[in-house]
């Protein structure tokens, strides 16, 4: 689940960070009023969307009057922005952060990961920040400072030292920056923080280190346990099918070819994909009925796997280890009816109660074609699309 | 031989008398599996499925002299449950449950290495040694004996491994599922070195999936110290970056995990890879001739 960049802030003042002080506005009054709650004679005004890439993309501007900011809420505000990181529909536009304006020395970066071959809270400092990280990354791995954080002790004060004297801060900003990173390492773990970006990390004209940008990412599996970050979730950011399946506890990835596909399991999912694609087809998506798929839960993929109107042709794909392959033909033959599936459904079980399975979808009279195996699922679904 | 578990590995089942706990118990029972007795809390001293339940795993070891702990606790107390189980003795603890917040794993992973207690999982089906013992959710019935080691970060992946190699005759040694969460308790080198230094074990099929550089690392490993055998298949050529599929370690970040990148460095340690997950089966019975 990702935040904000007003969200993360909120979390980063609620720890002592220094942050600009800001309003997140729903209208284009509500920006215009804040200007007046903030004071000043400068502001900057910025589109919250979940995707980077947004001062390119015209969604950050610099103002100097409540009638600017109108004027760029007004264009913002219902419409989708489109940034190099986003689709080509872009992301809706619900709330605009008006911010007072920072004087910029100088921009770093700070940012921490989860690493999973050190298994450690990787933090990450350059001199480089205000671009893409990854491209400096890539082109100059030394400009990249690293701190691993043990697990079993936590971050220490001396890391944050080492990265600082690195960057070249002075002693005021050496204290600054053991600030901020202990603030960040805390957070990180009490939050249940999969990743988290700072950049830029800027240094004031007055010599002040101070977070102008916060991308923060909540581990999906440990949202249960924040209620406040629970709170921060915004449906407007995801995909609609994406979201409709969680919702049942499907996991759903939405692709772009017309073979829909219903597995249990992530990897036999992943799979389904594949052998789809090897065989001149091309999947619709990525579903994962899960391990308890019930009836209701097996109709509920159809219809979110029909919802997509490239859908020519399903491939339902299950091993059944814990679930019961009678209960999935079951499903089917309860989807099949009550959604009123037109599309050809090509169906594989194996496993548990598999036999049981194939004569339940036998005995129905509907128009399901059985398949004898991984490899002739996949070549029959793509022959009834007309493909390969 | 076998790697970790066989007919007498005495087992018990943290989460006993749960829905889970119960059900996959009673397969675990009727396949042959030593189990032993099994933990929940507030409900020790009575009876569960014909076997004994304890309030804590201490007083389970100490009444069953257990071995081994299959977890089917909610996620958010599998790092109490992990924990509680190093710390009571066992040797082998295999957490099946999906979900547990990864900075819980981050603590529990650093925890078990220290103390040098074997962990499988978390988010996996489990391990078995075909005819011997079955720790997890795996249906027994399509296991056979045989000498093929099969290792996955996916479970139903793992049962298409073992359907094919059961459906050629040549049976498995033990299968691991190693789950597919980002911070897995035993990765792909630790089960390839078990599989490498059991007589049993004269093949390998490795299941891997996109995300993170368990494959590369274990392709490294692969070229300095693997002389058996090895069939990989790599699950998600045609994932998008940046989406979570199903699994919480099945991402391409940053253009990095694909399934293109881990299907090469396994070519380059020399293992057999094949673009068709059906034919596992098929491409171990080329490469070993059997």
């Amino acid at each position: 689940m990702n935040l904000h960049e007003y969200q993360a802030k909120q979390l980063f003042a609620q720890y002592g960070l220094p942050v600009s002080e800001g309003v997140a506005a729903k209208t284009p009054k509500e920006a215009a009023a804040a200007a007046d709650a903030i004071g000043g004679d400068k502001w900057v005004v910025k589109a919250q969307v979940h995707a980077g890439g947004r001062g390119k993309a015209g969604g950050v501007k610099l103002v100097s009057s409540k009638d600017e900011i109108m004027e760029f809420a007004k264009a913002q505000l219902g419409t989708n922005l489109v940034t190099y990181q986003t689709d080509e529909k872009g992301q809706p536009v619900n709330i605009i952060l008006v911010e007072t304006c920072t004087d910029i020395a100088q921009e770093l970066y700070l940012g921490a990961v989860v690493d999973r071959a050190s298994r450690r809270i990787t933090f990450m400092a350059s001199t480089e920040g205000g671009v893409d990280i990854e491209t400096v990354a890539e082109n100059t791995p030394e400009k990249i400072l690293k701190a691993e954080i043990d697990p079993l002790v936590g971050a220490q004060p001396y890391q944050a030292r080492q990265l600082a004297y690195k960057l070249n801060l002075n002693p005021t900003q050496v204290k600054q920056f053991t600030k901020i990173f202990l603030g960040l390492a805390a957070m990180f773990e009490d939050k249940d923080f999969a990743l988290l970006e700072i950049n830029p990390l800027v240094i004031t004209s007055e010599g002040n280190l101070h977070c102008l940008d916060g991308k923060i990412g909540i581990d999906g599996s440990a949202v249960l346990r924040h209620p406040d970050l629970q709170d921060m979730y915004d449906p407007t950011q995801e995909d609609e099918r994406e979201r409709l399946a969680a919702e049942w506890d499907l996991n759903y990835v939405a692709l772009d070819g017309n073979i829909g596909c219903m597995v249990n399991g992530a990897g036999l999912a992943m799979a389904t994909m594949d052998i789809i694609q090897l065989k001149g087809g091309k999947p619709a998506n990525f579903l994962d009925v899960g391990g308890g798929a019930t009836k209701e839960r097996v109709i509920e993929a159809f219809k979110i796997i029909l919802s997509d109107e490239s859908v020519e042709a399903v491939l339902v794909n299950i091993f059944g280890g814990i679930v019961r392959c009678d209960l999935i033909a079951e499903g089917i033959i309860g989807a099949v009816e009550e959604v009123g599936v037109k599309v050809p459904v090509v169906v594989r079980l194996e496993g548990n109660n598999a036999e049981l399975g194939k004569e339940v979808l036998r005995k129905s009279g509907l128009n399901i074609i059985a398949a004898d195996g991984f490899n002739d699922a996949a070549e029959k679904v793509v022959a009834s699309v007309g493909g390969a | 031989m076998s790697v970790l578990i066989n007919k007498d590995t005495k087992v018990i089942c943290q989460g006993f008398t749960g829905a889970q706990g119960t059900l996959h118990s009673e397969q675990a029972i009727e396949y042959g599996t030593k189990m032993v007795g099994g933990v929940t809390p507030g409900k020790g001293g009575t009876t569960h499925l014909g076997l004994p339940v304890f309030n804590t795993v201490a007083e389970a070891v100490e009444a069953t002299d257990a071995d081994a702990t299959v977890i089917y606790v909610p996620a958010a107390f599998c790092k109490d449950s992990i924990i509680e189980a190093a710390d009571a003795g066992i040797e082998l603890i295999v957490c099946i449950t999906e979900g547990i917040p990864t900075i819980d794993m981050l603590y529990v992973k650093e925890y078990v290495v220290r103390k040098g207690v074997r962990l499988i999982g978390p988010n996996c089906p489990g391990i078995i040694t075909p005819g011997e013992c079955k720790i997890g959710i795996m249906p027994g019935h399509i296991h056979q004996v045989g000498k093929v080691g099969i290792v996955s970060r996916s479970g139903t992946l793992t049962y298409e491994a073992v359907h094919q190699t059961t459906a050629l005759g040549f049976g498995q040694s033990t299968c691991i599922g190693i789950g597919g969460d980002p911070i897995p308790g035993t990765t792909f080198i630790d089960a390839l070195e078990l599989f490498q230094n059991d007589p049993q074990t004269e093949a390998i099929i490795m299941v891997g999936e996109i995300g993170g550089t368990a494959e590369d690392e274990a392709a490294a490993y692969i070229k300095e110290h693997v002389t058996k055998p090895i069939v990989s298949y790599i699950a998600g050529v045609t994932a998008p970056e940046g989406k979570r599929m199903g699994h919480a370690g099945a991402i391409i970040a940053g253009g990095k995990g694909t399934a293109a990148e881990k299907f090469a460095a396994l070519e380059a340690a020399g293992v057999k890879t094949v673009a068709n997950p059906s034919e596992m089966g098929i491409a171990l019975k080329e490469l070993t001739g059997w």
